[in-house]
């Protein structure tokens, strides 16, 4: 509330201002300030993310010429300007009462940049003789009054809405300076009631669920091929935890570690070729490396008599980071693939575990229990300084956006799973999907160049 | 050998559709009533012996290892008819009071030779899925390595891990935690 009360002050001091060139208004959110409750002898104090400013760009996103002839539940626009609402660092200037603006000579800079526009997007839908559609966008610098940048796609009508994504992820790239996550897909398992768990793909804003996979015992631990035509995933349908990787496209699926013992926590290697899975049929729970198509035997990754789990490859796949309890507490660690000296890398609190790099390698994102609570942490490689994102009771699996951007990761609310978001800097929250079912697991893919 | 197992499939088969035909499942009770209706029913083909009421697998024509195998297993009153051991919060020590249980089944797997089992462990909700996945193995493997000083033979003990997938009680009570911090004993001829 607090957050919109800001936001709502600060657009009508810019608007009466008049400074349109640049305008970055500014959200405060994030960066818990709530007070944590009394510490147990075993807890300890959250150290919370600043609490910090977002700018925003301030972009019109006008209704694109024949867009509603295409018959899609939202509108190509419609899809774009949620896209980047959602991001935190996009406001939408309201089009009502426009003009229709379709070309780059149509734009009404005057009127735009009286609304606080920075950007405004025009474009088009149009019918191809074969069926298709022609869609084309222009974005336009309100200020300078030119272009900086316009595309145009061919997609059938099913693919409508994905280049709506790449549209906004285009956008996005030319306005905030690092590459979009819209046309992507999330993963997820969901609960129903009376114990039936199903394995979800969706696109990045939750359109679009498919079930490839139901079963009336647990699924786990969904992870993404780096091509992002596979997901590797734990399932008890066996009465006991097996990994298995499954093709999205065919639903064709391998048990590719299903030991004597359980299997579990699997993580892709960069180049997709091989997955570090957590055995015990040598004794505790411990990290193997094993080829992806199941083939070969498994290699020991590192020995110790104490849990070794979650492993996580870094983005050039020459380390990895995981959780073990070898001093005493879940902490965090990183070992070389080749092998070599075990280091520790997180060092506040007494239970930090499920780490995820960051996809440029440079920050990581774990679980830190603080504050009687387990709540989302991000931890520079190089500062080692720790920040606390969120206040949720419960929350687990945080998993990097593909740019890096946001955290997704598992929470609560009143009792049942959803899907949240986090800005990597804390400031940009959001609840991440509203669906009927209890939604735990979340897995975000990789971008896909086509 | 070969024809006799298919033989006896075939003849399994044919008394499985006799008495799925004469029998109305679970699944068909939501079929058509006409065809209920249609059916004789003053002439049974069947002896009520012949009902099955779950699905039976070709398997069932395997020694029947579950005949062999003493009763005790199952028995009430037997100390082997108990198979969950709960544990403390965070600790995979197997408590003085189900240290009798665990040496039961030690002796019952070192005594016989086709004993199969499988010791699965569990956590309560509290903490991360995969780590309690851990936890629980850790849980399992303790009370494996109690029984393995016993003398039970390690290949026919499995450990598994449900961590926290598992709860035998639903909710957040202390009550509930407590009831889901365990391993449970699950024999192959279960």
């Amino acid at each position: 509330m607090k957050i919109i009360i800001n936001l709502l002050f600060l657009l009508h001091f810019f608007s009466v201002s008049g400074a349109y060139a640049q305008i970055r208004i500014e959200v405060i959110g994030g960066g818990a300030t709530q007070n944590p409750p009394p510490l147990s002898a075993s807890d300890y104090p959250c150290n919370y993310a600043a609490a910090g400013s977002v700018k925003q760009h301030q972009v019109v996103i006008a209704p694109f010429r024949d867009e509603a002839g295409a018959k899609q539940s939202q509108s190509v626009s419609a899809v774009i300007a949620a896209d980047l609402a959602r991001s935190g660092l996009f406001k939408m200037v309201d089009t009502a009462g426009a003009k229709p603006q379709y070309e780059a000579e149509q734009v009404d800079y005057a009127m735009w940049r009286g609304r606080g526009a920075d950007a405004v997007v025009i474009g088009s839908v149009a019918a191809t003789a074969d069926g298709r559609y022609e869609v084309r966008f222009r974005l336009m610098d309100a200020t300078q009054q030119t272009q900086i940048t316009g595309l145009s796609y061919v997609a059938s009508a099913a693919q409508l809405r994905l280049t709506a994504h790449k549209i906004a992820d285009a956008i996005y790239e030319k306005l905030a300076g690092e590459p979009g996550a819209f046309a992507t897909r999330i993963a997820y398992v969901v609960r129903r009631p009376g114990k039936r768990f199903e394995l979800h793909v969706a696109d990045a804003d939750g359109f679009a669920p498919q079930t490839i996979l139901a079963s009336n015992e647990p699924i786990i631990s969904p992870k993404w091929s780096p091509d992002g035509s596979r997901l590797a995933y734990v399932s008890f349908e066996q009465k006991k935890p097996v990994v298995y990787v499954q093709s999205i496209a065919t639903g064709t699926r391998l048990a590719v570690a299903n030991f004597f013992g359980s299997n579990s926590a699997p993580a892709w290697s960069p180049d997709g070729r091989r997955l570090a899975v957590v055995l015990s049929r040598d004794g505790g729970s411990q990290m193997n490396l094993i080829n992806a198509d199941g083939t070969g035997q498994p290699l020991r990754l590192a020995a110790s008599a104490s849990i070794d789990t979650e492993p996580n490859f870094s983005p050039d796949g020459s380390a990895i980071l995981f959780t073990s309890d070898r001093g005493g507490t879940p902490q965090i660690y990183r070992i070389p693939v080749s092998g070599g000296a075990v280091q520790r890398v997180t060092f506040e609190g007494f239970y930090n575990i499920s780490a995820r790099h960051s996809p440029d390698g440079r920050t990581f994102t774990y679980i830190h229990r603080c504050g009687g609570r387990f709540s989302v942490a991000v931890q520079d490689f190089a500062s080692r300084q720790l920040q606390v994102l969120t206040e949720g009771a419960v929350d687990q699996s945080p998993v990097f956006s593909p740019n890096g951007r946001m955290i997704l990761y598992a929470s609560e609310v009143g009792g049942r799973g959803i899907l949240a978001a986090v800005s990597s800097d804390g400031r940009v929250k959001q609840r991440f999907t509203e669906s009927a079912g209890d939604i735990r697991e979340p897995a975000w893919g990789p971008i896909v160049s086509k | 050998m070969k024809k006799l197992i298919s033989g006896l499939t075939v003849t399994l088969l044919a008394l499985l559709m006799g008495a799925c035909s004469s029998t109305p499942s679970k699944e068909q009770e939501g079929a058509p009533v006409v065809d209920a209706v249609q059916r004789p029913i003053t002439t049974p083909k069947q002896p009520p012996v012949q009902v099955v009421q779950s699905p039976v697998t070709p398997a069932v024509i395997e020694p029947p290892t579950q005949l062999t195998g003493p009763a005790s297993l199952k028995d009430p009153k037997n100390i082997l008819s108990k198979r969950v051991i709960y544990f403390d919060y965070d600790s995979n020590l197997v408590k003085e009071e189900f240290r009798p249980l665990v040496a039961a089944h030690a002796k019952y797997v070192s005594q016989d030779p086709k004993a199969k089992m499988i010791i699965q462990g569990n956590t309560d909700e509290r903490g991360g899925r995969e780590y309690n996945l851990a936890l629980g193995q850790r849980r399992a493997d303790s009370v494996k390595q109690m029984m393995s000083v016993l003398g039970a033979e390690g290949a026919r003990v499995e450990t598994v891990s449900f961590g926290q997938e598992k709860p035998r009680v639903e909710g957040r009570t202390e009550e509930a935690f407590a009831q889901n911090r365990r391993a449970e004993i699950v024999y192959s001829t279960d």
